[in-house]
């Protein structure tokens, strides 16, 4: 087979690379960096040669979907986004009791809090729309998935991306501009990665036997561009050596700033929020069993979200040294934003339409209609925060770290968990999920979480921006800083507690999709309690001598 | 792709062009992204009002720039701000408002957007060395409430920032002005600002208003400690205000 | 800054006008009755089973 050899001897090629890189290294970073590629590189080797090319496995079947992919993605999904919230309350922790930086350089909040960044959005946000634009796009275009190799190495290439990027957190590895921290060379490493995603993901569109692309398919390819186009603008830099770690950012002062922020803003606006929405797009439907509310509307709603979302970065700026007119404009764009996310959210709400009982009977439907209330909650908060006004209290305090969990918790994290309770029984076909039930402790623990993580980062923002500018009868600043920082502390308890109830809802999830795929199933009452007698769903009571009174007289 | 029974075909462009060609799809979906970044982003680089002339602003030195870069390693950005606003409290609380030029020299920026501890941007002068020192080994020794991580490993590091000509070579190729002379000495200005009692004239010629001494109060050794304070130190002391203040236009 | 001052006036007055008519003629155009039925048929393509193709 030319084609495996081709491919291992490239691999082994790699590897070699990598560890003359690594003898090369400026710093030990660089060195543990590089050897992590060559170990990568010599398993991937080995596992062409093992499996042999996996297209001619499949033997080219087009009659059914490729899910491997989906199915890896389901559990990588489960796993990073318990690690990524676990490393999310421990950082709450260290900002409530500082002795848990444990005085290592290690294990110190702002080397921990990238690493929880990046593993709820990259990690755990990026695997759930890998997997199900994978799953999506394989169904609303009746093909198999597009260069199956191609897509093996998405899955694996971003993971590896993903462990570059977390252990380079910890080690000290970072160009300092926030959800963009990993350096240069991991950077590079996902372009690759990302530009065959866009090959896999537009192939199938290509050779799809539907005449129509459906809209979800709209929202994947317009996250997948613009997440490109953002993640190369922003990321420009020069490496002082090209075998070492540290690069210095191509654009300085207040250009990098604004390239920056209109980066990290679109970061939300297309990675957590056009590529969750394609999510919405096929999922509530599917699981509500009815189109969505109108296909129309969700036009409108796809070209003016993307058009009007790449404006709103200033607002991260507000009062800033950016010049006002930048400023003004990021406020009044962020303002009208406002209005093709309610568009959307109405179009995945009123799908419900004449079903609105799916609440009741079916938790994942209850799950999506909480993620969509949370969308509109936070698509709300977001504009009203973008005022200059409203911002020059809320900027700089918690009220920002709140509004983004409303966002993530509330709206990624929901929507992503009842896409997976979809998935899971469907991918490794099972009857039904292990339990139900489970869901529904889940959906509670989970929104226990977040009323107590956000009423929580309320009240500590205000709390906070208040006291920062407030003047006593004697003209001068009330409080220190110290003090304003004492002063949040309970809120910073109450948060802790927040997380933690989030965590257990994500650890009883991570039971039941484990469960479901070892194809359990776990005894319990249905879900449906609405009691059906059908002895007495007849037009007249049943007679005293219940079986031969119906029959005809003789 | 056969077009579907119902809905024939028909010519000339519509929505349903789009809705049938992802090439297509995908090029005007990028158009409408590309927009408003163009707008926002690309005249900052050429209307000369974004950056204001102020006299003062340099690029940093040596050792300050290895100062810097741990405070990017340590993610002390996530925390504080260096971008004071222009309100009262503000200004009464951290000194003037930051203006752009004072990071125009700032690959990256470092205005941070979380103030779990105070702003920085004028933290330079405010404290002693002594009492950075103490700060970044026990935060709470010196300020009770304090939650921020304890940094001392810091003065135990001795400071191994890697070649600095290379580093300020690459600033040079993005655009910071460094001089040749300040390249080929890059080694020797780093040591030499942190150590007690050096004649750090020259230094200071190319470099006005840097300070030179043995910061971390070790004199055994140029650790970290000494690049990360010398950087907290010369923190928004460039720019003279006091002199700037008559040809202020109010804000 | 003239350019900066008449740039703002343009997107103050015309370009504002320029871009509320782009987005009803869209709107409208995308709502228009004859389009009804083609785009029900895209909303329910996810629905249709593998037989009928």
């Amino acid at each position: 087979m030319p084609a495996t050899l081709a491919k291992s001897g490239g691999l082994f090629l790699a590897m070699v690379l990598a560890l003359v890189a690594m003898a090369q290294a400026q710093d030990t970073a660089f060195a543990i960096h590089m050897g992590i590629m060559a170990l990568a590189a010599l398993i991937a080797a080995l596992a062409v040669m093992a499996t042999s090319d996996v297209t001619a496995r499949l033997g080219h079947d087009e009659s059914v979907y490729d899910d491997a992919p989906v199915r890896w993605g389901v559990i990588a999904t489960t796993f990073w986004g318990v690690v990524g919230l676990l490393a999310g309350l421990f950082i709450a922790l260290q900002l409530a009791y500082p002795v848990l930086n444990f005085n290592l350089e290690y294990t110190t909040f702002g080397r921990l809090r990238p690493l929880h960044t990046s593993a709820v959005i990259f990690a755990f946000g990026g695997n759930a729309l890998l997997c199900t634009s994978f799953f999506v796009v394989q169904r609303t275009c009746r093909a198999r998935l597009a260069f199956p190799s191609l897509a093996r190495f998405v899955f694996w290439g971003y993971q590896l991306f993903i462990v570059l990027a977390a252990t380079g957190y910890l080690l000290g590895v970072t160009e300092a501009k926030e959800y963009a921290e990993p350096e240069w060379y991991v950077d590079l490493w996902l372009t690759i990665v990302w530009v065959a995603y866009l090959i896999v993901f537009g192939g199938t569109v290509i050779k799809r036997r539907e005449p129509h692309i459906y809209v979800a398919n709209w929202f994947y390819l317009a996250f997948i561009i613009t997440v490109a186009m953002l993640h190369l603008v922003n990321n420009l830099s020069l490496p002082v050596s090209l075998v070492g770690a540290k690069s210095y950012s191509a654009f300085a002062g207040v250009q990098d700033a604004l390239t920056q922020w209109w980066y990290g803003h679109n970061a939300v606006g297309f990675f957590l929020t056009a590529g969750f929405l394609a999510m919405m797009y096929y999922f509530v439907p599917k699981q509500a069993e009815r189109p969505v509310y109108s296909y129309r509307l969700s036009i409108i709603h796809f070209w003016s979200l993307i058009f009007l979302y790449i404006w709103a970065g200033p607002h991260h700026l507000h009062y800033t040294s950016l010049p006002d007119w930048a400023q003004s404009l990021g406020m009044v764009f962020s303002v009208m934003l406002w209005m093709p996310s309610w568009g959307g959210m109405i179009n995945g709400l009123m799908t419900l339409n004449g079903a609105w009982d799916k609440i009741r009977t079916d938790p994942i439907i209850r799950m999506m209609v909480l993620a969509l209330a949370f969308y509109g909650m936070s698509t709300f908060e977001g504009p009203m925060m973008s005022i200059k006004s409203v911002n020059s209290l809320s900027h700089y305090t918690d009220w920002t770290i709140g509004h983004v969990h409303s966002g993530a918790l509330g709206w990624n994290g929901m929507i992503t968990f009842a896409c997976m309770y979809y998935l899971a029984p469907r991918l490794w076909n099972r009857q039904r999920l292990y339990s139900l039930r489970l869901i529904n402790w889940h959906f509670w623990l989970a929104t226990g979480g977040i009323v107590f993580y956000n009423a929580s980062m309320w009240v500590a923002g205000i709390t906070q921006g208040l006291m920062w500018r407030e003047y006593g009868a004697d003209g001068y600043l009330v409080n220190s800083f110290a003090e304003t920082v004492a002063a949040i502390h309970p809120m910073f308890l109450l948060r802790a507690f927040g997380g933690a109830l989030y965590l257990s809802g994500a650890l009883v999830f991570a039971w039941n999709i484990a469960m479901t795929i070892a194809g359990r199933i776990r005894a319990e009452a249905p879900m449906t309690e609405t009691p059906y007698d059908a002895r007495a769903d007849r037009p007249l009571p049943a007679p005293a001598s219940a079986a031969g009174a119906l029959q005809p007289a003789e | 792709m056969a077009s579907h029974p119902q809905t024939p075909e028909k010519p000339g462009f519509s929505h349903r062009t789009l809705e049938r060609n992802i090439t297509l799809l995908g090029l005007c979906s990028l158009v409408a992204v590309a927009i408003g970044g163009i707008v926002e982003i690309a005249p900052l680089f050429w209307v000369d009002s974004t950056i204001e002339k102020v006299e003062g602003v340099r690029p940093y030195t040596p050792l300050e720039l290895a100062g810097r870069n741990i405070y990017m390693r340590e993610g002390c950005y996530v925390c504080h701000s260096q971008m004071v606003r222009p309100f009262k409290d503000e200004v009464e609380r951290y000194g003037h408002y930051s203006l752009a030029a004072e990071s125009m020299y700032d690959h990256p920026f470092q205005w941070g957007s979380k103030r779990t501890g105070p702003d920085l941007a004028r933290v330079g002068g405010r404290y002693s060395d002594e009492w950075h020192r103490e700060h970044l080994k026990d935060p709470r020794s010196v300020v009770p409430e304090s939650i921020m991580p304890p940094y001392a490993f810091l003065a135990e590091k001795p400071l191994n920032a890697g070649d600095m000509a290379a580093h300020l070579k690459a600033l040079r190729n993005v655009g910071v002005p460094y001089t040749d002379k300040d390249i080929s000495t890059a080694n020797a200005d780093l040591t030499l600002q942190a150590t007690a009692d050096a004649d750090a004239s020259d230094l200071q010629a190319r470099f006005p208003k840097a300070q030179a001494r043995d910061f971390d109060g070790n004199p055994a050794m140029v650790s970290e400690m000494d690049a990360l304070i010398a950087y907290l130190q010369m923190l928004g002391t460039l720019v003279d205000f006091k002199a700037a203040e008559a040809q202020e236009q109010p804000k | 800054m003239s350019d900066y001052e008449s740039l703002r006036h343009f997107a103050d007055s015309w370009g504002l006008l320029a871009m509320t008519l782009l987005f009803l003629g869209f709107v409208s155009w995308t709502f228009r009755p004859g389009a009804r039925r083609r785009h029900d048929e895209a909303a329910a393509m996810i629905f249709r089973s593998h037989a009928d193709d």
